[in-house]
């Protein structure tokens, strides 16, 4: 099968960037401060190396803010509504940052927006963890197809696809470079 | 995965090591304020037991409950072919109710065997501890309890390559010795079996295990990580066995003074309950060498670990 | 009278190729190319080997008792398609056959069945108890005229009462059949003591618990001047104390069954109660001992101890399930396995083992008779050449049998019961030979 870049390594940063300035933006319109009161939770794997990129970008923005205070990761391993039908999945660690997450801005944080399940397990997970004031979602890609009603506050790159496509993700803290290729 | 759990020696070191890092997260879960995931939302767990152990019941009950399961307890005490309910009667019962999953303790080595290999029952079968047979769950638990006091932090993956640990009292009838030389053995670690020759088997060469007579010899060469006492059941203490419980005590049980012998990162390990002052004093119960409460709580983010396991993916292989 | 048979073509143990003719309860002539008389029933044997009808010294018939797992009937038709024409049967039914009234009865049902001569076992103690002698006596001078005497199933612990059933039977020539197991140091016993007892978690049946008792019993049998006959004696550690007993001139004669001689405690592994027996199934090293004992004489017959159990026994945890195991159907083809496929014996040592000495142990004169013109005609005619995978259906009302699945040489083709076919071309006959066959 062919394979196509769609989004190239200085594409992703610049997205990875305009997200963060978006989460600022938007918590500030709702909190009346930027990283105040925020929460990125990355979902595995990529969801969380994307978190740690925006949170780096933030505090940039915010000198104030270290990454550490915003970062956390969610794995909804546990949650999923496929269990009996798939390969047993690896379960890794879910860490909340220290401040928690009652009353804040929860950021989830994932690379592709597919159908929207996994998300639904995020919610669910978040669930067990405390009560949020708002819940919001970033991710690289949209590609289409959901099948609950589910759509992302921030997006780098929508990305119309055939359900065959295959859609990878390859960040350089896991993969060899840094791109989005169609499969 | 394979669809039962049956003996301890069914794990490949691959599937060992994902069930003890399953079980990192599930004690997470543990540790939480909400200590429930939906995993099994919907899936019937059947908590069979023809034998008495509240310990290792509520145990699995409290696993299958932080998953969400429907937990049905049946106690099937003193069954047997010729005391009424028999084991085919009793799991075709459960097979008609719809059990996802059996978890089984009898008194006859086997039984789970027997369960799983039957036509009776179609869903996965636990051995939560069969005669003198086998207890895999208990071997989980305790290999869980090593990695975390050996590794911390970075047990997720590891195995205990080159790990001592010595396994002493009741060989000849514990089930937890037997599932614990399988696994062990198939983590790296280096098994070694201490106990009166009355209480070892007449032929042992089937173990992964090294067998010595003499506790305080052992202790001094081996140098082991891990002491493991067993406990001495109440219907061996009348069979010469051995001849007092005060003899036995001296020779064979865990006391200050050996625990003084150990060297400084050793731990003690039992599987409860604990027999204070027969095969282990109170002095090394409540040391912090001693375990045996984290095991208890280990145990819970085991089986929570190994239901999710066996519950989920795929089931073309073993069906 | 039965109408005559003539069976073309047979060869004989020897190596022989001849035709035999049957006529009424006996053998009237064996000669090559012998004219079928008129009403002859013509069996064309050309390829199938005649030999004796085989004799069994152990098998559990469960009637009176159990019947829902065998009965005389049942029994002795499976004794018939697996070749026998006479089978003992133990004492351990329900009640135990240890009075002159049961054993008469049991004698009574297998003239009824038809299918083989039964020859009842009587207990040697009241019960099986192994307190009180039983009444040997009349039970010997009873119409049944026992002669084997046996609390198979358990073991005749108590040394003195060994001692003093050995000596009494000397009075009518009886001999006491030794279930060797010592009761303390079997106690709860599941499976063979060794490597796989102990992996498995079943308690142990150790070989010196039949050894020590059998030791004790040639000894003894020495020191009264009796005969002792060893029931299925299943370790290389027996077959030595036998051997030297032999060479030390003791009345001592033993016995293996086939199952001790294929299978191995490794089957175990699967909990699988089809392979519990008593005793337990052994090491390879034990099976193997135990086939060289039967090849060089040290064991002197196959006894099946066929004992049928009703499914409930079997299909059920390993500790809550019945010893024993189905084996008259296999016996044959488990004896041509070991002397003949081996190439290590020969088909007079398989007449020996199945047939003459087991008569001969149990003085049945009208059994074990040669191949001969005058002999009671009692014939069993195997093919040697099959090759059939064991079915779990046979003539037994039990289907307890280990070795379903299991491919394994010959087949029995007819069985001729005192002139009558009670299996012809591998089927049973409908009916038992009647008075009037």
């Amino acid at each position: 099968m062919s394979a196509r870049t769609v989004l190239s390594s200085d594409d992703i940063d610049r997205a990875v960037t305009r997200i963060a300035h978006e989460i600022l933006e938007a918590n500030t319109a709702l909190q009346k401060s930027g990283a105040k009161n925020l929460v990125l939770l990355g979902i595995p794997t990529r969801g969380v190396l994307l978190a740690e990129r925006i949170a780096k970008v933030i505090a940039r923005a915010e000198p104030d803010v270290k990454p550490e205070d915003l970062l956390g990761r969610l794995d909804i391993t546990m949650y999923r509504d496929d269990l009996a039908s798939n390969p047993t999945r690896p379960v890794t660690q879910t860490l909340i940052p220290s401040q928690g997450i009652d009353d804040k801005v929860v950021v989830l944080v994932d690379d592709v927006l597919f159908s929207g399940r996994t998300i639904r397990a995020a919610l669910d997970a978040l669930n067990d963890f405390g009560r949020p004031r708002a819940v919001k979602l970033a991710v690289l890609v949209d590609r289409g197809h959901r099948e609950l009603p589910i759509r992302a506050d921030f997006v780098g790159k929508n990305l119309p696809t055939s359900r065959e496509e295959r859609i990878n993700v390859q960040l350089n803290e896991t993969d060899d470079q840094n791109a989005v290729v169609i499969e | 995965m394979t669809k039962h759990l049956l003996s301890a020696g069914d794990l490949s070191r691959e599937q060992a090591i994902e069930i003890l890092d399953i079980a990192e997260g599930m004690s997470n879960v543990n540790d939480r304020e909400i200590k429930k995931l939906p995993t099994l939302r919907g899936k019937t767990v059947v908590n069979l037991f023809f034998e008495d152990s509240t310990r290792t019941r509520i145990s699995f009950e409290v696993a299958e409950k932080r998953l969400s399961a429907d937990v049905i307890n049946f106690s099937a005490k003193g069954s047997s072919v010729s005391k009424g309910e028999s084991l085919k009667d009793t799991a075709q019962t459960l097979e008609a109710i719809g059990a996802d999953a059996v978890v089984i303790r009898h008194s006859a080595s086997g039984a789970a065997n027997v369960l799983a290999h039957s036509n009776w029952i179609q869903g996965s079968i636990i051995n939560a501890g069969d005669g003198t047979h086998e207890h895999p769950t208990q071997a989980l638990l305790d290999a869980f309890t090593m990695r975390k006091r050996i590794h911390g932090a970075q047990s997720p993956g590891k195995a205990l390559d080159g790990v001592k640990v010595a396994i002493v009292g009741d060989i000849l009838h514990s089930r937890v010795a037997r599932s614990n030389q399988l696994l062990l053995s198939t983590l790296g670690a280096e098994v070694h079996f201490v106990a009166p020759p009355t209480l070892l088997p007449q032929n042992a060469s089937g173990f992964k295990a090294a067998l010595h007579y003499n506790l305080d010899e052992m202790l001094a060469t081996e140098k082991p990580d891990v002491v493991m006492m067993l406990r001495l059941q109440a219907e061996r203490m009348n069979a010469s066995y051995f001849p007092t419980e005060r003899e036995y005590a001296r020779i064979w049980g865990f006391n200050a003074g050996r625990l003084g012998a150990l060297k400084d990162s050793a731990i003690v390990m039992h599987p409860g309950p604990m027999n204070r002052g027969l095969e282990i004093d109170a002095v090394t119960a409540d040391s912090p060498r001693s375990t045996v409460l984290e095991q208890v709580t280990n145990g819970v983010s085991i089986r929570m670990a190994v239901l999710y396991s066996l519950l989920s993916g795929e089931r073309s292989a073993d069906v | 009278m039965s109408k005559q048979i003539l069976l073309k073509n047979a060869q004989l143990a020897s190596g022989e190729v001849t035709d035999i003719l049957v006529a009424g309860d006996r053998i009237v002539e064996v000669a090559t190319a012998i004219t079928a008389p008129s009403e002859t029933e013509v069996l064309d044997c050309t390829g199938l080997v005649a030999l004796p009808g085989f004799v069994d010294l152990h098998t559990h018939l469960r009637e009176p008792g159990f019947e829902q797992s065998e009965t005389v009937l049942t029994g002795t038709q499976a004794a018939a398609m697996g070749g026998y024409t006479a089978v003992h049967a133990m004492a351990n039914t329900m009640p135990v056959a240890d009075t002159a009234g049961v054993v008469e009865q049991i004698a009574g049902l297998g003239i009824e069945a038809g299918y083989a001569d039964v020859y009842p076992i009587g207990a040697v103690t009241v019960g099986l108890e192994g307190k009180q002698m039983a009444e040997l006596g009349a039970m010997a001078n009873s119409k049944a005229k026992v002669r084997v005497f046996s609390d198979d199933g358990k073991c005749v612990h108590d040394p003195v009462l060994m001692r003093r059933a050995l000596e009494y039977v000397k009075a009518f020539g009886g001999v006491i059949a030794q279930h060797a197991q010592d009761p303390r140091l079997t106690e709860g016993a599941q499976m063979n003591e060794g490597k796989v007892s102990a992996e498995l978690g079943l308690t142990g049946w150790p070989s010196v618990a039949e050894e020590s008792i059998i030791a004790r019993d040639v000894l003894l049998a020495e020191h009264v001047d009796s005969r002792v006959h060893i029931c299925h004696l299943s370790t290389r550690g027996s077959v030595e104390i036998v051997k030297w007993a032999k060479a030390r001139g003791i009345r001592v004669t033993a016995e293996v069954t086939p199952h001790h001689l294929i299978l191995d405690d490794e089957l175990v592994r699967s909990y699988d109660a089809v392979y519990k027996v008593n005793p337990p199934l052994r090491t390879q090293d034990d099976v193997l001992a135990l086939r060289e004992a039967l090849i060089d004489g040290t064991i002197d017959i196959i006894g099946t101890d066929h004992a049928p159990h009703p499914i409930e026994a079997k299909d059920c945890e390993w500790n809550a399930a019945a010893f024993g195991m189905l084996g008259l159907e296999t016996a044959a083809s488990i004896a041509q396995l070991v002397l003949i496929e081996s190439g290590k014996s020969d088909w007079n040592r398989l007449v020996e083992v199945l047939a003459t000495k087991p008569a001969q142990i149990a003085g049945d004169a009208e059994n074990g008779q040669p191949i001969a013109v005058g002999s009671i005609a009692n014939i069993t005619v195997i093919d040697p050449k099959a090759n059939r995978t064991v079915v779990a259906e046979s003539a037994s009302r039990s289907i307890n049998n280990p070795y379903v699945g299991m491919q394994l040489p010959g087949r029995v083709i007819h069985t001729i019961y005192r002139g009558y076919q009670t299996v012809k071309n591998g089927e049973l006959a409908s009916r038992g030979r009647g008075r009037n066959d």
